[in-house]
């Protein structure tokens, strides 16, 4: 079966074989079939897309000027602020916000004539690593509905896996993109911090938080990142770095590129299946002409409990605007402020979410600022020197992206510490703010894995050269989920 | 030193967070298990490693302070629950 990806469509359009409007009524149509098992949307805007994708088939009729992907549909994580669009970020905080703005990532996809088809699910503020902390529901991974998409952009990878859009916007502040793209057998993309705006993208953990994408291929990823990133001057951390095109190198030959492996990331929870695709994934890269080398890590195993920190401390300062008053949920029949405050906080959060507040709270209060928030910015400058260390010996770092295939919905929810650890390999990038990114390697049991892949700040061009370069001569990418290979076509 | 009831409903109270008693027993174990967890931080040394402030050693960027158009006033309102004349109305604050 053929599997549609951003860039056939593109050319699907280019050629006059399709327009932009039935390619968006198939896509609305997909939703419609699979929302029952999958649950990947949390709102569907189906009178905007069909108005913004006949406003594309007259661009193109008339001739005008149209980027690389004018007029193809994808779907927004629902972090982005959309202007008119409801955007809950997974909560029942924001069950009825509908922002007056748009994020800068979604005003740069739609100015390059992207089709918005909806917003996607996710767990509640970006908090968690299975989907399952979402105010709607849980998302089911097309390869398995009783198991997890992953998280936090479970939505946005279920969507793409599932064939329902051929790419997505996904957010990522310690493997919210690329552990969902492992699990659902996609590629997903974090970029540099800073290299994409976090204007109108609803904070987290701002240090950590950057956007990114959920596509079948790295051409695709290509293609979505030469829209979506840019200097910013709405986002104060935004990187004011040149433009430039991260789909013009993908072909280059990956003679000479040096890879490292890290023993770190061959840690005990690692399933053998994984470390198996990983070691023939490497073999298929010295094939290609890299070369493969061990790099140490030795601060990495302190990523986890640094995240811990670090990420909660920026969330209950970021969450505490969440006051029933100006916009989100307010309690009814309060008798004074202080009872609005926690009537509202406390029916509006669910419990992942007041977890990481308390979390925060707790670290940066009195007396132990020093004992935790202190100390986590400094093993983050020893988790950061290491990278750069390593990147002085090799061109980017490769490993698995997630301990395990897919996990069972329900699994993990007892133990918030067992969630975290599935985590582990992907919170490193986040605190030292490299681009890194998972492609798929495989299955095991018949599930997908992913690997992953980390570069030096700015490398995202070699990154994703990388990438092509393993899937132009490997098939893992264009697996598709039986049940649901219908969807498409 | 595990977490007490009482330090939990500190916390909640600085969080502005309330529970009732079924609730407060279940936080108290998880967050005592998260705390447990990050305090393996606590036993390395890093005496002479500077905090990070920033992922790529940027400092903040500052903007000329010139006027720019806004979002409309009663667009954002709409978002409000209570409002009166532009205003946002709360509880009254002072008897």
């Amino acid at each position: 079966m053929q599997t549609v990806d951003l860039a056939s469509q593109a050319e699907q359009l280019a050629a006059g074989e399709t327009t932009s409007v039935d390619l968006t009524e198939r896509s609305l149509a997909a939703i419609d079939a699979l929302q029952p098992t999958l649950n990947a949307f949390i709102t569907v805007d189906r009178d905007g897309a069909l108005t913004a994708a006949a406003a594309a088939d007259q661009r193109r009729a008339a001739g005008q000027p149209l980027s690389s992907l004018d007029g193809v549909p994808i779907a927004h994580k629902d972090i982005f602020c959309t202007a008119g669009v409801k955007t809950t970020c997974g909560s029942r905080m924001l069950e009825s916000f509908v922002p007056p703005y748009n994020a800068t990532v979604v005003e740069r996809l739609a100015a390059a004539g992207l089709v918005m088809v909806g917003k996607t699910n996710m767990d509640e503020f970006a908090m968690g690593s299975s989907n399952e902390t979402s105010f709607y529901g849980n998302v089911g991974n097309p390869w398995d509905t009783t198991r997890s998409p992953g998280g936090s952009s479970g939505g946005s990878a279920a969507a793409v896996a599932a064939g329902i859009v051929a790419g997505a916007t996904g957010t990522d502040t310690g493997g919210s993109i690329r552990q969902p793209a492992a699990l659902c057998g996609i590629t997903g993309f974090k970029p540099t911090y800073g290299r994409a705006s976090r204007y109108g993208m609803i904070a987290f953990a701002s240090s950590l938080d950057q956007a990114g994408t959920l596509t079948r291929t790295a051409k695709d990823a290509a293609l979505l990142l030469d829209h979506l990133c840019g200097f910013d001057p709405k986002d104060s951390t935004s990187l004011d770095v040149a433009a430039e095109s991260f789909s013009a190198t993908l072909d280059k030959p990956l003679t000479g590129l040096r890879i490292g492996v890290a023993e770190a990331f061959y840690d005990d929870g690692l399933a053998p299946g994984c470390r198996d695709a990983l070691e023939q994934a490497l073999d298929q890269y010295r094939s290609l002409g890299a070369s493969v080398a061990s790099v140490e890590l030795p601060h990495l195993y302190l990523s986890v409990p640094t995240y811990y920190v670090v990420a909660p401390a920026e969330c209950s300062s970021n969450l505490s605007r969440f006051d029933g008053i100006r916009f989100g949920h307010r309690a009814d029949d309060c008798n004074d402020l202080t009872e609005l405050y926690t009537r509202s906080r406390s029916e509006g959060f669910g419990d992942e979410v007041k977890r990481r507040i308390m979390t925060g709270t707790y670290v940066l209060s009195s007396g132990y600022y020093d004992a935790y928030y202190l100390k986590a910015q400094r093993a983050r400058q020893l988790i950061s020197g290491d990278f750069a260390a390593a990147f002085e010996q090799v061109d980017l770092i490769a490993g698995p992206t997630a301990p395990t295939p897919a996990f069972g919905l329900g699994d993990k929810v007892d133990d918030p510490v067992t969630m975290y650890l599935n985590d582990i390999y992907t919170i490193g990038a986040n605190l030292a703010g490299l681009p890194a990114m998972s492609l798929p390697m495989g299955t095991v049991d018949g599930l997908p894995v992913g690997m992953q892949l980390i570069g030096p700040a700015l490398s995202e061009a070699r990154l994703l050269n990388a990438a092509h370069g393993y899937q132009s001569v490997t098939e893992w990418h264009r697996a598709t989920p039986n049940v649901f290979s219908g969807a498409e076509s | 030193m595990p977490l007490s009831q009482a330090d939990v409903r500190h916390i909640a109270t600085l969080s502005r967070l309330e529970f009732d008693q079924d609730q407060l027993a279940d936080f108290q174990g998880k967050l005592d298990r998260i705390i447990t967890f990050v305090d393996q931080l606590t036993a390395v040394d890093m005496g002479g490693v500077e905090p990070m402030a920033h992922p790529l050693d940027l400092t903040q960027r500052l903007r000329a302070d010139e006027p720019d158009s806004a979002i409309d006033r009663d667009r954002i309102q709409e978002n409000a629950r209570e409002t009166t004349d532009g205003y946002y109305r709360v509880p009254k604050v002072i008897e």
